[in-house]
């Protein structure tokens, strides 16, 4: 009944703490993309792929005080930060399953900056395309992020630096 | 009939009762709308389950569509000539508005989910596969496919073009709400769209809306706000979602465990099996559904014949309020001990919404904002001029009940089971943690 639940608190305990809303968006959605299984439903919008099904877990699951969310102002706006509680680590631990290689991906990609992991989602949205397809959409449709073509390079080493974790 | 995918001859009209009438001049999107993947929207309702809460609630995606379009024609109406609006996309977003639901199946909430499918996919699959919409399509060009594809997948370049389908006010939004309010017969579903479409101005970033007709938006979002709550969300309406996607996940364990059905699953098999065709999937829709919900009534299978049963004579769960995970994990035991699988008659279920947010740099949930076009040029986000929308603004409403079969509860022999049971389940909100 809490399947789905539990692989979140999963991604938050291999992370220790995600800081952004969007950054654990991204880092689902990058998780899901490499065959790992989450069920929430993404879609396309103005910044990149985004969960409307991930936010609600979220909420659910501070709401059942299992995660830590703080919220904290930096330069003007709001952000906030994810971590497990104690309860969070007791349902884990009872009712937790293991999900091979997860943990080395997560702690990868939480080492990276937000902006890198928009990028990185985003070529994965786009990645049944042709790398220059795939380059012409991000300039495109992220004009103002203004992505250079060396830093597109490196998401896509990203990706198979994430996939060789995997293939190990 | 008509000059090669130009204008008709003549004007065809559909009567509707939200926009009184549907024009179409264009050869292409009459024909579109004779393809049988449009028409198959007939078969689909609006609104999945809500018809068991609101009886009207029977209208079809096909409508919708229809509205959708008409919508979008009259906003074209109102951009021609203007800066920023390409006349060349006219066709484009016409398309695109169309055909935003064409991969939508049969109650798609519960069937996406159980089945593991995306009706996104199905959309470009229809619109780039072997299918009619996608001949007449092509017709247009041959990447005009891919661009309709790419307007409802919201990737298209152009944004005002995306933002009129898809965005916080936009012809998708506006049809639905008017038509779901007209449908289920609920009064505070309306809003003034009349005003609304004339002050609308395109932008380079998308549709703004002229200063003055601010409290007409307002109207809107506040309709929005109360469809949400009122109508989508409505406790009854999801207790149906709930048995229709528990029959499903039923007969799927049941296909998967080698149960063998009393009648052929024709239109299920590739479904059960992960390997579903496009041509079995535009294949499904509600009239079939419900056909094997009535097969099953006879099968041998208590669950899936009680579920069934459940759906088709109205006889549905009740809820309480949620309680904290142990005690739904408590219950869980409970019920298993009682006979009752708890992984068919009980479960958790969450609404939420949020009824208007604007886009706060690096943070919240990517919303494109409404923005105000003031008489000195001066473009302000909403909420920033708005008092009513600013004391809504980024505020999310979330609700999570619990499911289950009270008849089957009301019946459990161990009196001791059964108080033990009730004391959950009266619990409120204020346990959860």
């Amino acid at each position: 009944m809490f399947d789905d639940h539990l692989k979140v608190i999963t991604v938050i305990k291999e992370a220790g703490e995600v800081v952004g809303r969007k950054k654990l968006q991204k880092m689902i959605y990058i998780a899901k993309k490499l065959n790992f299984p989450f069920q929430e439903k993404y879609e396309f919008h103005f910044y990149g792929p985004y969960s409307e099904e991930l936010t609600l877990r979220v909420e659910e699951l501070c709401n059942l005080g299992y995660l830590l969310e703080k919220k904290e102002k930096v330069s003007g706006y709001s952000q906030y930060r994810y971590s497990l509680n104690e309860e969070g680590e007791g349902f884990l631990a009872s009712y937790g399953t293991s999900i091979p290689k997860l943990g080395e991906c997560i702690r990868t990609m939480n080492e990276q900056s937000s902006r890198f992991l928009e990028l990185v989602s985003t070529i994965l949205f786009f990645y049944h395309l042709p790398v220059e397809e795939v380059t012409d959409k991000i300039h495109t449709l992220k004009a103002k992020q203004k992505y250079t073509k060396e830093e597109i390079q490196e998401g896509y080493q990203f990706i198979s630096q994430l996939e060789g974790c995997i293939m190990q | 009939m008509a000059k090669e995918m130009g204008q008709l001859n003549e004007e065809k009209v559909f009567k509707d009762p939200v926009h009184r009438y549907i024009h179409v001049r264009d050869e292409l999107i009459w024909r579109l709308i004779g393809t049988r993947e449009f028409q198959r929207l007939r078969r689909i309702r609006q609104l999945g389950t809500t018809y068991l809460t609101f009886h009207g609630a029977e209208h079809s995606r096909f409508s919708h569509s229809l509205g959708v379009y008409e919508i979008t024609r009259r906003i074209i109406e109102v951009f021609h000539k203007r800066p920023h609006w390409n006349e060349e996309e006219r066709m484009l977003v016409l398309s695109a508005a169309l055909l935003h639901d064409i991969g939508h199946g049969p109650f798609s909430h519960s069937f996406e989910k159980v089945f593991g499918v995306d009706h996104e996919d199905y959309t470009r699959a229809i619109l780039l596969g072997e299918t009619e919409v996608n001949e007449v399509l092509r017709m247009q060009g041959s990447d005009f496919p891919k661009k309709v594809a790419e307007v409802i997948e919201k990737t298209y370049h152009d944004k005002l073009v995306v933002s009129m389908i898809s965005s916080q006010i936009d012809a998708d939004r506006m049809d639905y709400l008017l038509r779901d309010a007209y449908f289920t017969g609920v009064s505070y579903g309306n809003f003034d769209l009349e005003r609304i479409l004339r002050v609308m101005r395109p932008m380079e970033d998308g549709a703004v809306i002229k200063a003055s007709g601010m409290h007409a938006v307002e109207d809107y979002i506040m309709s929005r706000y109360q469809m949400y709550w009122q109508v989508y969300f409505h406790p009854v309406t999801r207790s149906a979602e709930v048995i229709l996607s528990k029959i499903l996940h039923r007969a799927k364990d049941l296909y998967q465990e080698g149960y063998t059905f009393k009648q052929d699953l024709t239109h299920f098999r590739s479904l059960f099996e992960g390997e579903i065709t496009l041509e079995d999937y535009i294949k499904l829709d509600e009239g079939v559904m419900q056909y094997y919900f009535q097969i099953w009534l006879e099968e041998e299978d208590g669950i899936l014949r009680d579920l069934c049963r459940r759906f088709l004579d109205r006889k549905l769960f009740k809820y309480s309020e949620m309680v904290s995970v142990s005690e739904v994990l408590k219950l869980s035991g409970y019920l298993e001990e009682a006979g009752i699988d708890p992984k068919y008659y009980l479960v958790i279920d969450s609404s939420s919404d949020l009824p208007y947010d604007f886009y706060r740099p690096g943070e919240k949930e990517e919303r494109l904002p409404i923005n105000l076009l003031k008489a000195n040029g001066e473009v302000r986000e909403l909420s920033r001029e708005s008092d009513v929308v600013e004391a809504i603004s980024g505020k999310r409403r979330t609700d999570h009940k619990l499911y289950y079969p009270a008849d089957l509860i009301e019946k459990i022999d161990d009196s001791q089971l059964k108080r033990k049971i009730k004391h959950i389940l009266k619990k409120d909100e204020r346990d959860l943690r």
